[in-house]
């Protein structure tokens, strides 16, 4: 089928992908830089169309809860927001992942602590990756790199949500979200009518009810169900890893980066091989499962790695694991919404790894 | 001729006068002794029964000594972060809009913690009914203060009583919620004496039936005892609870409906 | 080929659109593009820029912090981004209100005097139009026949009717553009 080219914003093309993808629901509050998403859906109004709805809640908080509620139901729901949005949901968050619930949110980041700043930044990995709310549990974390993959992701989420039963973070930020390039949209999709077993949709005599909980007060069956996660999450680990390489075939240095400092990096070992320097780049695609096999596989090739984020350094502390002390590693980065450009990654290079 | 007139006499079915309804499941509640909780749930699953929407119902249970409501009445259910239900049960109506979709809530749940999914949902005009059980305190974590503790009222962190100089007023959400236009039915209800419950029948049935018409949020509060958590006996508790909550909490209707089609007038018309 | 530009002026001048206009005609092109705007408080009543990436090549970062054209409409942006050109690159500003002009050798400036000639023109909107003919004019990355598909693509359809004033804008910039 064709794909339609527009010339989007990465938060539009996360909008309209959603209702292409065939969403069913989509609870926002407004907060920069991802204030577009829920703007365009309002005016597309696909409640008229594909029967989607669109409603502002009156906090992050209420929004994650009626995507909660909307998911025990079966459906395909989502929510957006930036870094101190994304905080308040994290009860949510918690709760969705520990009732299995398939969801999608997106954080458009922005840089932090606090309020921070409304530019963009990379400060949320740790939050995305690790947890984010409390007790043990994985986001499915994808990482966009250009408006394009804005827009497939969304899908790419719903799909692996479902399959896991898992919440999906599309790990975004200020840059990608506000700047616009080309994008192929896919055909409209039509939304699902399959409704799990497992949802809440009334009980009919046919079934036993159906109860969405993460509530256990028996400590050795909230242990199996600990254990029923762990499971589920090296599943993941085994199967949806996803990452991009440049130049790493011959690559004696190399970086690492997501989003848009692959971008920036991608540039960097351009400069970097004008200059004779051989470097490559990893990068993630996916964050949780990370692509730790392979970083450790190239730990056995290149005689250091650079983790370059827009952060004080979060990702680096899963290079190192990978790299598992084979090789050097260490982390450049610029915050506080400073995005760092390729000459600095170049410089920083020669400075800290290769020591020139 | 004795065991005639004993079990096997009483259990015939033309001398059957109560019979538990198919909503509510076998395991054995979890309130204590002499609280509101047990009777309401009843209520609700007779009128579930009644009205024929067991397979139409997805209950939400809170934060609080409702939370294990899903294991008690035998209908779909979904488990609330603390004071979140009426955002959950949003969720739910507008996916699902042909569904009854309540949630069940206590005073801290509802109250406190949750205000704001509380009144924003009633403002929206949710299509849902709210159960609001008021027992002025939080049963569940061990008799604390709530957000409608009555001054005077003591609890483990009021000892001395609620003094509203340093803790500030109890708050009536029934009332704050009957002044926004997005409500539809609000009343006040108790079920500490048989013709209170019989009222609190009659209202429940009311609202589940307006729940159809989808013309906005129903809300339920019931004051409710908690002997437990009162440090008094169920009998002792009951009639400080009529002595005391209900002067400040009185009963019944804070809005009806403007216009009331005929048909929910006869609960028996479906 | 890529072209790296900057476009900075006032809130309100039509800077983002004239960046988005530029972005649909590369499109019209067959070019890649990105557009990343300056967001936030600081574009309520105070500066706006834009980057506009044109490249016939896949784009890396689409946030650089030096430009081979900046387009200058305003003091404050002329003193912000006049040491961002490359040497070798290319600086277009607007003289309306401008005190200190550009003082850089080691790129060519030009000089546009769009405000006044769209007071000329008595249709003020058209400003930014006049601009981008200058640009143009200089640097020809795009066929002036994409560049009125791209504004077609740009302008919501209500505004249609305002094509053929736009077209005009566009050659009157690229006749009034002086090397300075």
């Amino acid at each position: 089928m064709e794909r339609e080219l527009r010339l989007m914003k990465g938060n539009e093309a996360v909008a309209e992908a959603a209702i292409r993808a065939g969403a069913d629901g989509y609870f926002g509050y407004p907060i920069t830089p991802q204030s577009e998403i829920l703007e365009y859906l309002m005016e597309a109004r696909p409640y008229q169309t594909t029967g989607m709805v669109v409603l502002q809640a009156e906090s992050e908080i209420a929004a994650i809860n009626m995507v909660y509620g909307g998911a025990a139901c079966g459906k395909r729901v989502m929510t957006t927001s930036s870094s101190p949005g994304i905080s308040l949901k994290q009860e949510g968050i918690t709760y969705i992942a520990g009732a299995e619930l398939p969801c999608l949110i997106v954080n458009v980041v922005r840089g932090g602590p606090g309020l921070g700043t409304i530019q963009p930044a990379q400060s949320d990995y740790f939050q995305a990756v690790k947890g984010g709310g409390h007790g043990d549990y994985h986001l499915i974390v994808l990482a966009p790199a250009s408006v394009q993959e804005m827009a497939d992701f969304v899908g790419l989420g719903f799909d692996l949500a479902f399959r896991y039963r898992n919440p999906v973070m599309i790990l975004s930020d200020g840059a990608i979200g506000q700047m616009m390039e080309k994008v192929y949209l896919s055909p409209q999709k039509e939304r699902s009518k399959k409704v799990p077993e497992w949802a809440t949709t009334g009980k009919p005599p046919t079934r036993e009810r159906n109860i969405i909980t993460s509530l256990d007060l028996d400590p050795k069956a909230q242990e199996v169900f600990n254990q029923k996660l762990i499971a589920k999450y090296d599943e993941i680990r085994e199967k949806e890893v996803r990452y991009e390489e440049f130049q790493c075939q011959d690559a004696e240095y190399l970086l690492v980066a997501y989003g848009t400092s692959a971008r920036v990096c991608q540039k960097a070992v351009q400069l970097a091989r004008v200059e004779g320097l051989r470097v490559g780049l990893l990068r993630p695609i996916t964050l949780f499962p990370f692509p730790t096999a392979r970083i450790r596989e190239l730990a056995g090739q290149v005689k250091g790695m650079m983790s370059v984020e827009m952060s004080a350094g979060q990702m680096v502390e899963d290079v190192m694991l990978a790299a598992n002390g084979k090789v050097p590693v260490v982390h450049f980065g610029r915050m506080g919404g400073i995005v760092t450009t390729p000459d600095e990654v170049v410089e920083n290079l020669k400075l800290k790894i290769m020591k020139v | 001729m004795a065991e005639i007139t004993g079990i096997k006499e009483i259990i015939r079915p033309e001398n059957l006068v109560y019979k538990r309804t198919k909503v509510m499941t076998d395991n054995i509640l979890s309130y204590c002794p002499g609280c509101g909780h047990g009777t309401v749930h009843r209520i609700l699953a007779e009128i579930i029964d009644e009205e024929g929407l067991q397979s139409e119902t997805i209950g939400v249970s809170p934060v609080g000594c409702a939370v294990l409501m899903y294991n008690f009445l035998d209908i779909d259910c979904q488990e609330a972060a603390h004071g979140r239900a009426p955002a959950v049960a949003t969720g739910i109506k507008r996916l699902l809009p042909d569904k009854f979709v309540f949630t069940y809530q206590g005073d801290g749940d509802l109250a406190a913690i949750g205000t704001a999914e509380t009144i924003h949902a009633c403002n929206r005009g949710e299509n849902i009914l709210m159960i609001f059980i008021n027992n002025g305190i939080y049963g569940m974590t061990g008799g604390q203060m709530a957000p409608t503790t009555i001054p005077g009222m003591r609890s483990s962190t009021s000892p001395y009583g609620r003094d509203v100089k340093i803790m500030g007023n109890p708050l009536k959400m029934t009332d704050i919620v009957a002044t926004l236009p997005g409500t539809y039915y609000v009343t006040r209800q108790s079920v500490h004496t048989p013709a209170n419950v019989r009222r609190t029948k009659k209202a429940m049935r009311k609202a589940v039936q307006y729940q159809k018409l989808n013309r906005g949020a129903c809300f339920i509060e019931i004051v409710s005892n908690c002997p437990s958590g009162w440090k008094m006996t169920p009998v002792e508790s009951n009639k400080w609870m009529e002595e005391n909550m209900i002067p400040f909490y009185p009963l019944g209707d804070l809005k009806t409906p403007p216009e009331e089609p005929a048909s929910n007038l006869k609960p028996e018309a479906k | 080929m890529t072209e790296e530009i900057i476009i900075a002026g006032f809130g309100g001048q039509g800077v983002l659109s004239m960046g988005k206009i530029m972005a649909y005609s590369g499109v019209m092109e067959d070019m890649e593009v990105s557009w990343m705007p300056s967001y936030g408080p600081e574009m309520r009543g105070g500066t706006a820029n834009v980057i506009v990436i044109l490249s016939s090549e896949r784009i890396s970062s689409p946030i650089i912090r030096s430009f081979d054209t900046a387009i200058i409409l305003n003091q404050q942006s002329l003193d912000k981004f006049e040491g961002s050109v490359k040497p070798g690159g290319i600086l277009i500003y607007d003289g309306n209100g401008i005190t200190r002009h550009p003082e850089r050798s080691d790129i060519t400036v030009y000089r546009v005097d769009a405000t006044e000639e769209a007071v000329r023109m008595k249709s003020p909107k058209t400003f930014n139009m006049i601009v981008l003919g200058g640009f143009l004019k200089v640097k020809p990355v795009i066929r002036l026949e994409n560049v009125i598909k791209g504004l077609k693509k740009s302008l919501p359809e209500r505004y249609h009717n305002l094509i053929p004033v736009n077209e005009e804008a566009l050659a009157r910039g690229m006749e009034i553009i002086r090397e300075k």
